[in-house]
């Protein structure tokens, strides 16, 4: 085993970041902004069930200006992407799983209830 | 991630934060950032279960969303959001100034962002103190008054009552309540970094804490982002 | 510091030694005294598991049973269950031997952060102790499984209650360690350690940690609902209110059957060192290994439902679970092939460690392939709550995961206490864990193919042999771990032989470059990577003196 004087350090750590210029700063948050109004105004249009859609849609996309520019994930090393995502696809994974699950007996539960509904 | 004072021969410049067993502070704040972000992983399932419960009662019972909505007041919800918005700027903005040193407006995006973060919770308890006022509550025990039902809109009041309505304001008071012990977290997490801050601890080559601080607020922006047009707006 | 001289441990200041008195353990950041006061309350929680344990299988020599009351019992299987799954095999090997493990094998001087660590380490204490207060305030007859509606219910007691802060606390705990253990493996290695030259328990553990951070949280939020459910009936679970009871299923088994990966992922990381290093041979198949076990952890995830089949899941869900779960099978038996490619031709040393792991393959293998029977919709419903799913996942969590413990404690002994264990006792004791293992859960098998349900306190008579020898079994069992504990405690007495740096001849860091036990700091130079299963540049002094690194210096 050698012994130079200075360690090497360690897997070459990132230079350090620059910061975030101002304009990047106030440009996300005015987006934000932007985006808060347009989900409300559209929150006013009845398109039934797109409604939902719409909602988490722009919130998806609020979600991921945060991210990419508040939490300067866009400037950052990868794997902090990947860990991120990875932590969504599983919530996705979970939430779609169990509604089709809960969906595909609600008529059972729904006639069981109403069965039990005339006796109480 | 602040440090126990080391100064270790031969290392890149002897900062009083390094800890001992980091080889240089670029891989302290490499090392940090990461942690944090996997800490996030962790909130973002734990989150999760909560927005599972949303999805399965929304999708079983959309009656009771449509409807309980409307007991909900968009101007406050609203309000927070651009609240919470701008405490995410603040705070990524005092990341910012750490990193070019300016010690001023660091201390004052620092203090900006708990004052935001204060007013969410006083526009919050507003918000509860009025529904718990008229008995809407959670779960069983919901018994709203004839005010609060007054106060719905016309077409509303016509429509059938949907069965188990307390479990909307359930996953409402626990989501919210959830999000709303994570802002008075932040809120402590903000303090400490506003007396760290005023003792110049921070600074271009120390700032970890600040960052660190700041992703965790922008994931409790992020989660609002999501909890109000979920329940104020559909 | 030369061969000849015993390590740090002969009182040149090892970790043991470099600051004394009880507030420097309690206030420890040291990764090390950390996996030793893990360690210790580790040991305490399988003792108190298996005192619960002993007390059931006597309950159950007779048919009509007779030594407790029927609600007595459910109380035993449910702390039974609880104590052992969360206090005992989900931390025991991550955070005992992990802790300890990780940063020597990584060639760090500490994890990424420590403080967080031993914050981790009061988490699970304070989740240990409420278990403990359970029993006091009139325990918990649920199940470990928690179901609602029953335990929900207003009349259950307090027990439930403190019971779901317990488990909240020691998964947090949990959750910290993960991850600690994936950013130190990501950023603290030397700048010559690639991801392909770790040693293959550091794969185990990054796979491990995977599933700590990303299931334990859906714990945590089913804990707090729960909570919350029974003091202010919310109406997420309790039918009364409107709830939903299978929803609680869903979101019990999106963390409870990963967890049972956070259990044997470490587990088979030990198997991979432990086989490699008594083969004297490199390890076979290393990527595929490594590979694997990632699998493991991703599909893990996409399983949960087959603990559900009955419970009222729809048939499509059914479908696609009883499928995936065939999935999961497959990266474990790619293991096992390549564990016994790493034996074919190697010089096997018949040592405690190895004596363990070859027990693992046998216990290991049918514990796998009796899951296949219990994830295969047609043949799950005749069996599931009966005996053989006892049988099952005791053979893969005891069999396999406690035992790699066993393993993982006597190859790692020398290096965390600087002592050499007794060989004999160490024989004995494996032997003994072996045979009374077998005794007590084969028969468990047989009795669940012929019907009798789990979980009730009397059983038809048909039934009495099979659960007589499981008895027996269960006492023979303890008498090998009995031994086991005594073999490893009296190795610190003042008679215990001292233990060389690399007795074992392994190639890994914490045998290569730090004395046993190692220094605070771990290395006295950072270390610079090595290929973990290259045993030619090592050579044997003696088996005193332990092996050397072939130019002749050892750390």
């Amino acid at each position: 085993m050698d012994h130079h004087a200075a360690p090497p350090a360690g897997p070459p750590p990132q230079a350090a970041p620059p910061a975030l210029p101002a304009s990047v700063l106030l440009g996300t948050a005015g987006a934000l902004l932007a985006l808060t109004a347009v989900t409300v105004a559209s929150s006013r249009l009845d398109l039934g069930s797109f409604n939902v859609v719409l909602a988490l849609a722009i919130a998806g996309l609020k979600a991921s200006l945060v991210a990419m520019f508040f939490m300067h994930l866009k400037y950052e090393n990868r794997f902090q992407a990947v860990v991120f995502v990875s932590a969504l696809f599983f919530v996705a994974l979970f939430i779609g799983f169990v509604v089709f699950d809960t969906m595909q007996y609600q008529p059972e539960v729904r006639a069981a209830t109403e069965a039990a509904a005339p006796a109480r | 991630m602040n440090g126990t004072a080391t100064t270790r021969p031969g290392s890149a410049g002897p900062s009083p934060f390094l800890a001992g067993h980091f080889r240089s502070m670029g891989e302290q704040l490499d090392t940090s950032k990461l942690g944090l972000w996997l800490f996030l992983a962790s909130e973002l399932l734990f989150f999760g279960g909560l927005f599972v419960a949303y999805a399965v009662y929304r999708a079983n019972h959309p009656e009771l969303f449509h409807y309980a909505h409307h007991f909900l007041d968009w101007r406050m919800g609203g309000l927070n959001t651009l609240v919470l918005i701008g405490s995410s700027l603040t705070a990524a903005w005092a990341v910012r100034s750490a990193q070019l040193g300016r010690q001023g407006e660091l201390r004052l995006m620092l203090l900006a962002t708990l004052l935001l973060a204060s007013l969410f919770l006083v526009v919050k308890y507003f918000e509860y103190a009025h529904k718990l006022h008229h008995g809407v509550f959670w779960g069983a025990a919901y018994h709203p008054s004839e005010e609060i039902l007054a106060s719905l809109p016309a077409a509303l009041r016509a429509a059938p009552v949907p069965a188990h309505l307390g479990t909307f304001f359930s996953i409402y008071f626990l989501m919210t309540g959830l999000h709303g012990i994570h802002v008075l977290v932040g809120m402590g997490l903000y303090l400490w970094l506003i007396r760290r801050a005023g003792r110049g601890h921070f600074g271009p080559g120390y700032y970890v804490p600040v960052d660190a601080v700041a992703l965790y607020w922008h994931l409790v922006d992020m989660i609002w982002i999501f909890l109000f047009p979920l329940f104020y707006l559909i | 510091m030369s061969a000849v001289e015993h390590g740090a441990g002969a009182g040149g200041g090892s970790y043991l030694t470099s600051e004394r008195g009880l507030r420097s353990w309690l206030l420890t950041v040291d990764h090390k005294r950390i996996g030793v006061m893990y360690l210790g309350v580790i040991v305490g929680t399988l003792i108190l598991g298996g005192v619960f344990a002993l007390a059931l299988r006597l309950h159950l020599w007779n048919p009509a049973g007779g030594l407790v009351s029927n609600d007595t019992y459910n109380k035993l299987f449910t702390l039974h269950g609880a104590v052992m799954v969360f206090l005992f095999v989900i931390p025991g090997i991550p955070s005992a031997l992990g802790n300890f493990v990780l940063p020597l094998q990584v060639g760090a001087k500490d994890v990424a952060f420590p403080r967080v660590n031993l914050l981790s380490f009061y988490l699970y204490l304070a989740g240990a102790v409420l278990f403990l207060v359970t029993l006091v305030v009139g325990g918990l007859d649920t199940g470990w499984t928690l179901y609602p509606p029953y335990s929900l219910e207003g009349s259950r007691g307090l027990g439930i209650l403190i019971a779901l802060v317990g488990v909240f606390l020691a998964g947090f705990s949990s959750i910290l360690t993960g991850v600690n253990f994936i950013a130190t493996i990501h950023k603290l290695r030397p700048p010559d350690m690639g991801w392909f030259d770790l040693p293959l328990f550091l794969w185990a553990l990054y796979a491990t940690a995977i599933i700590q951070i990303l299931a334990t949280p859906v714990l945590g939020i089913t804990a707090a609902l729960g909570f919350m459910e029974r003091i202010f009936h919310l109406g997420i679970f309790m039918p009364e209110y409107g709830g939903d009871p299978v929803l609680f299923q869903h979101f019990f088994w999106f963390y409870s059957h990963p967890a049972v990966y956070i259990m044997i992922l470490p587990a088979m990381g030990i198997v991979s060192e432990v086989v490699s290093v008594f083969s004297r041979k490199p390890i076979f198949g290393y990527r595929f290994i490594a590979m694997s076990s990632l699998a493991i952890a991703v599909i893990g995830f996409l399983v949960w439902g087959h603990h559900m089949f009955v419970s009222g899941q729809s048939r499509w869900a059914n479908v696609i679970f009883s499928f995936l779960t065939m999935l999961v099978a497959i990266p474990s038996a790619i293991k096992v092939f390549n564990w016994l490619a790493t034996m074919y031709k190697g010089v096997i040393i018949l040592k405690t460690p190895m004596l363990y792991v070859l027990s693992f393959f046998a216990i290991f293998g049918v514990g796998g392939l009796t899951g296949l029977f219990l994830g295969a919709l047609a043949t799950d419903i005749p069996l599931h709550d009966t005996y053989f799913v006892v049988a099952h996942f005791h053979f893969v969590m005891v069999g396999a995961v406690m035992i790699a413990f066993l393993a993982g404690v006597h190859y790692w002994w020398p290096k965390m206490t600087g002592r050499m264990y007794d060989e004999r006792l160490g024989t004995i004791s494996a032997v003994l864990v072996f045979l009374g293992f077998n005794l007590t859960f084969i028969p468990q098998f047989l009795s669940g193919i012929g019907g009798m349900p789990r979980r009730y306190a009397t059983y038809a008579a048909e039934f009495t042999t099979q659960n007589r020898v499981s008895t027996v079994g269960a006492f023979v069992l303890t008498a090998g771990l009995v031994i086991a504990l005594y073999g490893l405690l009296a190795s610190l007495g003042r008679s215990g032989r001292r233990a060389p740096a690399n007795p074992w001849g392994a190639a890994s860091l914490e045998w290569s470059a730090a004395a046993s036990p190692p220094s605070h700091h771990n290395f006295d130079t950072p270390p610079r990577g090595v290929r973990p299963y290259d045993f030619s540049v090592l050579r044997k002094v003696s088996e005193e003196a332990g092996w050397v690194n072939a130019g002749g210096e050892a750390p």
